[in-house]
């Protein structure tokens, strides 16, 4: 696994540009992923690769095709201080696993080798021995992500029908 | 424990009798929203999870804005999703080209907004019509697909931010200074997961339509919505538009704010922001003189009527500088008809701007003034990120209509009170 390792404020229209948006295919979205602050991204990220980002990840537009870009490049979560409201409910609602850990951030760096657990919210970076404790989400926000996503929890409870 | 006017609205609507700051509930929606490009991702996940019905076809809005006219054969396939949904679920509010406007002028105009209800859309600037007193915030598009078949959302319900008042502004500042100004007091993280909450005597002097463009960019300070109070001014604009019964809430004496931001409107300069943040203000007598080589004003910022006079103003009787491009959109076109019958439309054309159908068009860098490289542009939309209206070489400087019109005058950016 790798760690791609970005600054403040990484807004949606660096994680999919705009000009993307109108093919919202995962395969399209993940082809541009990253594209305009990283070019090299999409060409050499790999299942299980983690997204690292400082305070604010995400702001910007509430598109969900940027969580669907990075999730559909087969990022396995991204680690950040902290999310912009919109994309974090974005990933939470399409199931993709997000962690907010300032500690573990600044604790990170391109080349560690990171292991992370959803259920407990341990990080640990295993090159430099250090774990770290992202906060848990609540009940009713695990309940969506264990569903696989918000429709799938809304129909799990029988209120979508 | 007191609760402060957003706090208030979600109670009511998670049929509560109180909520506080933390709390997760599932609130009742009065309207659901989504544009050409948000609503296929939701009718797909609409789609993919087997769901068959709506909860309500008159609470649902379908606006086509993004690429319409549509730019491509892409886009025109995404409309035309939009369209089929429509028609298959007898979408009451769906609005496709020749009525269509930029949704967030459109909504509160069509009446499909008003104080105390909860809205919310699969567009980042759905904080816009808390100006009407309403809770309204962006989501995404599962959130939409699951809003459009449960009529519900779940919330965690926000701190706010106390943003007091005063004063009065002066000429040539406008709502977008005010805005622009508290973003860059605050960053553009400094309301983040809160409410961005207006009171205070400045309050009143504001038209609508600066309420419209400061609650517009509340999500620009990472804020889940942006609040006013209920004047006289609210319910002149809404008289007409909403007929059914609507309820206004105000804070209690008691609330809890995680802070309180005062601002004097008095004091305001016309206020711009430079690439690459809408954080990162200064007023305009600081970068006056800045070579620019397209000029925007429209958006669902600053599209509206109010908008359009202050410019066509500056505008009139001038000419647009040579190697500059200025492109004004009317964010509706009920806004394109009366600026057309002021004679605002003519002053645009004479001053050699070109005039477009309402669309969001540029402000995403989506088409109808799209940049090359290394240009610089300013205009009345909302974000300058890198990339955001063309190539990541190009610029984007964030600023009003007034001082957006008197720098298409000029070709470098300008004081308006200077032309």
């Amino acid at each position: 696994m790798k760690i791609y390792k970005y600054g403040d404020n990484v807004d949606t229209d660096v994680i999919i540009p705009a000009r993307y948006l109108n093919a919202p295919d995962e395969k399209s979205l993940a082809s541009h992923c990253m594209e305009d602050i990283d070019a090299d991204f999409a060409s050499t990220v790999e299942p299980g690769d983690i997204v690292v980002g400082g305070s604010n990840f995400g702001c910007g537009s509430s598109r969900e095709h940027a969580p669907l870009a990075i999730k559909a490049c087969g990022v396995k979560c991204v680690i950040a201080k902290s999310f912009a409201r919109i994309f974090y409910r974005n990933a939470i609602n399409i199931g993709f696993p997000i962690m907010e850990c300032p500690q573990a951030v600044d604790g990170i760096s391109p080349g560690d080798s990171i292991t992370v657990d959803f259920a407990t919210g341990v990080i640990e970076n295993q090159t430099t021995g250090e774990t770290f404790q992202a906060a848990p989400f609540p009940t009713f926000v695990n309940g969506i992500i264990e569903n696989g996503g918000l429709l799938h929890s809304l129909k799990a409870r029988g209120i979508a029908k | 424990m007191g609760m402060t006017m957003t706090q208030k609205i979600l109670a009511r609507a998670a049929g509560l009798d109180q909520v506080q700051a933390g709390q997760l509930i599932e609130g009742k929606l009065d309207l659901v929203l989504g544009n050409d490009i948000t609503t296929p991702v939701a009718i797909k996940e609409f789609e993919k999870a087997g769901l068959s019905t709506v909860f309500d076809k008159d609470k649902i809005a379908i606006v086509l804005d993004h690429s319409t006219p549509c730019k491509d054969i892409k886009s025109a396939q995404l409309c035309a999703i939009c369209r089929d949904f429509a028609h298959k679920h007898q979408i009451t509010h769906f609005y496709d080209v020749g009525q269509m406007g930029i949704e967030h002028a459109l909504i509160p105009e069509k009446g499909l907004a008003a104080p105390g209800e909860v809205i919310i859309g699969a567009d980042s600037h759905t904080c816009t019509y808390g100006a009407l007193g309403a809770f309204s915030t962006g989501v995404g598009s599962t959130d939409m697909a699951a809003g459009m078949a449960t009529g519900l959302a779940w919330f965690k319900v926000p701190q706010a931010i106390q943003v007091k008042l005063t004063g009065k502004l002066s000429p040539y500042v406008s709502g977008k200074d005010v805005v622009l100004h508290l973003i860059g007091m605050i960053g553009v993280d400094g309301a983040l997961y809160q409410s961005l909450e207006f009171y205070g005597d400045g309050v009143t002097s504001l038209e609508m339509d600066d309420r419209f463009t400061i609650c517009n960019m509340a999500i620009e300070a990472g804020a889940k919505n942006g609040i006013f109070p209920v004047d006289e001014k609210t319910i002149a604009y809404l008289n007409g538009r909403v007929e059914r019964v609507w309820t206004s809430f105000q804070a209690d004496e008691d609330a809890q704010y995680a802070r309180t931001v005062e601002i004097d409107l008095s004091t305001l300069r016309p206020t711009v922001a430079l690439p690459h943040l809408p954080s990162n203000t200064k007023p305009v007598d600081e970068v006056a003189g800045k070579p620019i080589q397209q000029v925007v004003i429209g958006s669902c910022t600053n599209g509206r009527l109010k908008d359009l006079r202050e410019a066509a103003a500056i505008l009139r009787g001038k000419k647009v500088a040579d190697g500059v491009r200025c492109i004004v959109i009317p964010a509706t076109q009920q806004i394109y008809l009366q600026a057309m019958e002021e004679g605002l439309i003519a002053d645009f054309i004479q001053a050699g701007a070109a005039v477009s159908t309402p669309t969001c068009g540029p402000c995403l860098g989506g088409h109808m003034g799209v940049l090359s490289d290394n240009e610089w542009a300013i205009a009345t939309t909302n974000r300058n990120f890198v990339g955001r209206m063309g190539p990541t070489s190009s610029m984007v400087i964030l600023a009003s209509p007034a001082v957006a019109a008197a720098s298409a005058i000029t070709g470098v950016v300008t004081d308006p009170a200077t032309v």
